[in-house]
C-alpha cells in the first residue's frame, strides 16, 4: 500500500503538486492519466522518492520514504522513469542481473540467477541476452529496463510510460505482462500512461489528476465517463462499449 | 557511442555481427606480454645486467637490480595500472568518457599543491608534498563536480572542456608563482613523467595506490550502479551521492600520489580505460582488472621505449606516453565516428 499525504512540489515558483492525497490499495494495476504537465511524473518521482517533496509524506507499506534507508527500500518498491539515458554499455544480461543488487550486492546467488533468467524470458530477451544496450532498439531497450525493474522483485513497482517505443505487438505483450506481475505474482503495479484506453482496458483503478491536483479515482469502469475525461483532458471524449470494455474516442 | 539513438522499433534488427570483444585468451596472452616485458624492463639500462647475471650476481650489480631496476618496474606498475582505474572510476561517475584526473584539471591541482607545498610549508619531503597535493587533488574534483552540477550542459564535449579550463587556470597559477619563486624548472621536473629517479626508498608511498585500487575494485558494482544514472541508482537503493564522492576522492587521491612519486603520464587515464570499455563493455566488476593490467602495460611499453630510443640518455616517459596516447586517441576517435557513421 502506498499513502500519499498532502504532498505538494513546485519548480521555481510553479506548483506541479497541490496537496495530493491518495491511497493506492495493495494489488492490481493503478493508472494514473492526465494531460501533460498534470503532474503524473512528478507523482510518481517523489512517491518512489526520487524527487524530494516540498511538504507533506508518503508511505510505502507504513515505511516514509524520505527517512528510510534507500537500500531498504529498494526491496520493497522498484520505479523506472521515463528518461533512461544510460549511457553504460552493458549486456542485457547484466543489466537485468544488477536489478538483484538490492538482494545481494554484486554476488549473485544461484536463486539470483535464476530469477534474472526468469525476467528475461518473460520479457522475450533470451536472443538478446549478450547484445550491449547500444546496440538494441529503443523497444528492445525498454523491454530489458523494465525486466530489470521486474527482477528486482519488489512488492511495488513504478512505471512511468513503459510503452514508450514499444510497437503494437510489443505494447500489447507489455501490459500483458504487467498483468500477469500483478495477477500472478502479486504485485502492486503503478503505471503512468498517456492513452486512457490503455488505462482503461488493462488497469484496475484509475487516478485522474489535472494542473497538480486530484481530480478523481476509483475503479476504472466508474471513472471512464465522458464528464470525467473532459473534465481531465478538456477535450470532448465519446466513450464508446466494446466487448465489454469502455473505449474512449476523442476525434470526433 | 549512440548508433541506434534514431532506430524505430519494428524497423529492421541490427544485423548479426561476429562475436566481438574479449575472450579468455586475449586476457592470458596480455598478460604473458606483460610479464615478459617486465622481465625485459629489469635488463634495459645504462648499467650491464643480463638475464644470465641474475644466478650470480656481483655486489655492483645486486645494487643495480635491488635499489634501482626492481624498484623502477614496480613503480611503473603501480603507477600505471592506479591511473588507468583511476581514469576509468572518474569516466563512470561522471557519466562522460572523456572525463579523467587529465582532463578534469585533477593534475593541474596536484602541481599547484606541490609549489605550495615547496614555498610554505618548507617540508621539502616527499610526503609531505604528497599530503598537500592530495589535499588540493581533492579540492579541485570537488570544485570541478560542483561546477558540473550548476552547469546546465548539453554537450558530452563540454564537461571535460569545463575541466581542460580549470586546469589551465590551475596550471597559470602554479606557474606564476613558480616563476615569481624561481621554481620554474622543479615544477617541470615534478610534474613530467619521469621513472629514472625512482630509486629504493623514493617510491614506496606508491604502494598506497595499490591500496586504493584494491578499494576501488571492491566497490566495482556499486560504481557501475553509480555509473547507470541517478534514478537507476536510487532505485537499485545505492546511496548515491556518497558512491560518487568516495569514488572521486579515490581517484583525486591516486593521482596526486602518482604525479608527486613520478609526475604526470598524459593520456594514461583517458585512453586505456576507454580502449578497454570499448572492447569489453562498462561492467566494471569485469572491466577493471584489465583496466588495470592495461594501464600498467602501456606504462611499461612508454617507459622500455623511453629508455631505449636515445639509448644511453633517457627521455622522459611522460613524452612518450603523450606521443603514443594521442595517437591512440585520435585512432579511437575515428574509430568511434565510424560506428557512428
Amino acid at each position: 500500500m502506498i499513502e500519499i499525504e498532502s504532498v505538494s512540489k513546485a519548480y521555481g515558483g510553479v506548483r506541479v503538486l497541490d496537496d495530493v492525497t491518495l491511497t493506492i490499495p495493495t494489488g492490481g494495476i493503478t493508472s494514473l492519466i492526465g494531460a501533460n504537465g498534470a503532474g503524473k511524473s512528478t507523482l510518481l518521482s517523489v512517491a518512489a522518492r526520487l524527487l524530494p517533496a516540498d511538504s507533506g509524506r508518503v508511505r510505502v507499506d507504513g515505511l516514509d520514504v524520505a527517512t528510510t534507508p534507500s537500500a531498504v527500500l529498494a526491496r520493497r518498491l522498484s520505479v523506472l522513469r521515463q528518461e533512461n539515458a544510460m549511457s553504460v554499455r552493458l549486456t542485457v544480461r547484466e543489466l537485468v542481473a544488477f536489478g538483484r543488487f538490492p538482494h545481494s550486492g554484486g554476488r549473485l546467488t544461484r536463486e539470483d540467477h535464476r530469477l534474472v533468467d526468469e525476467a528475461m524470458a518473460w520479457f522475450e530477451l533470451g536472443p538478446l541476452a549478450d547484445r550491449h544496450l547500444d546496440q538494441l532498439s529503443g523497444g528492445q531497450r525498454q523491454r530489458a529496463y523494465v525486466a530489470m525493474v521486474m527482477c528486482q522483485g519488489t512488492d511495488h513497482v513504478l512505471l512511468d510510460e513503459p510503452l514508450n517505443n514499444l510497437d503494437v505487438r510489443h505494447a500489447v505483450q507489455m501490459m500483458r505482462m504487467l498483468r500477469g506481475m500483478a495477477d500472478e505474482l502479486g504485485r502492486t503495479v503503478v503505471l503512468v500512461v498517456h492513452d486512457v484506453n490503455v488505462a482503461s482496458c488493462y488497469s484496475d483503478r484509475i487516478v485522474a489528476m489535472r494542473e497538480g491536483r486530484l481530480v478523481a479515482e476509483g475503479p476504472t469502469a466508474e471513472l471512464m465517463t465522458p464528464e470525467l475525461l473532459r473534465e481531465v483532458f478538456d477535450v470532448d471524449v465519446a466513450v464508446h462499449e466494446l466487448a465489454g470494455r469502455r473505449i474512449g474516442v476523442p476525434w470526433s | 557511442m549512440t548508433t541506434t539513438t534514431d532506430r524505430r522499433d519494428g524497423a529492421a534488427p541490427p544485423r548479426v555481427r561476429r562475436r566481438r570483444g574479449v575472450q579468455r585468451w586475449h586476457v592470458t596472452a596480455a598478460l604473458a606480454a606483460l610479464v615478459l616485458a617486465a622481465a625485459a624492463s629489469l635488463f634495459v639500462g645504462v648499467g650491464d645486467l643480463t638475464p644470465a647475471d641474475v644466478l650470480d650476481l656481483d655486489e655492483a650489480q645486486a645494487r643495480v637490480l635491488w635499489a634501482s631496476r626492481v624498484p623502477r618496474l614496480l613503480a611503473i606498475l603501480l603507477a600505471g595500472s592506479a591511473m588507468a582505474v583511476a581514469g576509468l572510476v572518474m569516466m563512470h561517475l561522471t557519466r562522460n568518457r572523456f572525463v579523467s584526473p587529465q582532463t578534469a584539471g585533477t593534475t593541474e591541482w596536484v602541481g599547484l599543491g606541490i609549489v605550495v607545498a615547496t614555498l610554505w610549508a618548507g617540508g621539502t619531503s616527499v610526503f609531505g608534498k604528497m599530503v598537500v597535493g592530495v589535499v588540493f587533488a581533492l579540492v579541485g574534483t570537488a570544485l570541478f563536480v560542483w561546477l558540473l552540477q550548476r552547469l546546465v550542459l548539453t554537450d558530452v564535449v563540454v564537461v571535460p572542456l569545463v575541466g581542460i579550463l580549470l586546469g589551465g587556470v590551475v596550471s597559470a597559477a602554479t606557474t606564476f608563482l613558480a616563476y615569481r619563486h624561481d621554481l620554474l624548472q622543479t615544477v617541470d621536473v615534478w610534474m613530467n613523467g619521469d621513472f629514472s629517479g625512482v630509486l629504493a626508498g623514493r617510491y614506496e608511498l606508491l604502494w598506497l595506490v595499490l591500496a586504493a585500487t584494491v578499494v576501488a575494485y571492491l566497490w566495482a558494482d556499486r560504481f557501475s550502479v553509480a555509473g547507470m544514472g541517478e534514478g537507476f541508482a536510487v532505485n537499485l537503493g545505492l546511496p548515491y551521492t556518497r558512491v560518487v564522492m568516495l569514488g572521486l576522492a579515490i581517484a583525486s587521491v591516486v593521482t596526486a600520489v602518482v604525479v608527486v612519486s613520478v609526475g604526470s603520464i598524459p593520456f594514461l587515464g583517458l585512453v586505456v580505460p576507454n580502449l578497454v570499455t570499448l572492447a569489453m563493455g562498462d561492467n566494471l566488476r569485469r572491466v577493471l582488472p584489465v583496466t588495470a593490467l592495461t594501464g600498467a602495460a602501456f606504462v611499461l611499453v612508454c617507459d622500455v621505449l623511453a629508455r631505449t630510443i636515445r639509448h644511453p640518455y633517457e627521455v622522459p616517459v611522460g613524452m612518450v606516453g603523450g606521443v603514443v596516447g594521442g595517437v591512440l586517441f585520435v585512432w579511437l576517435l575515428l574509430r568511434a565516428r565510424r560506428r557512428v557513421a
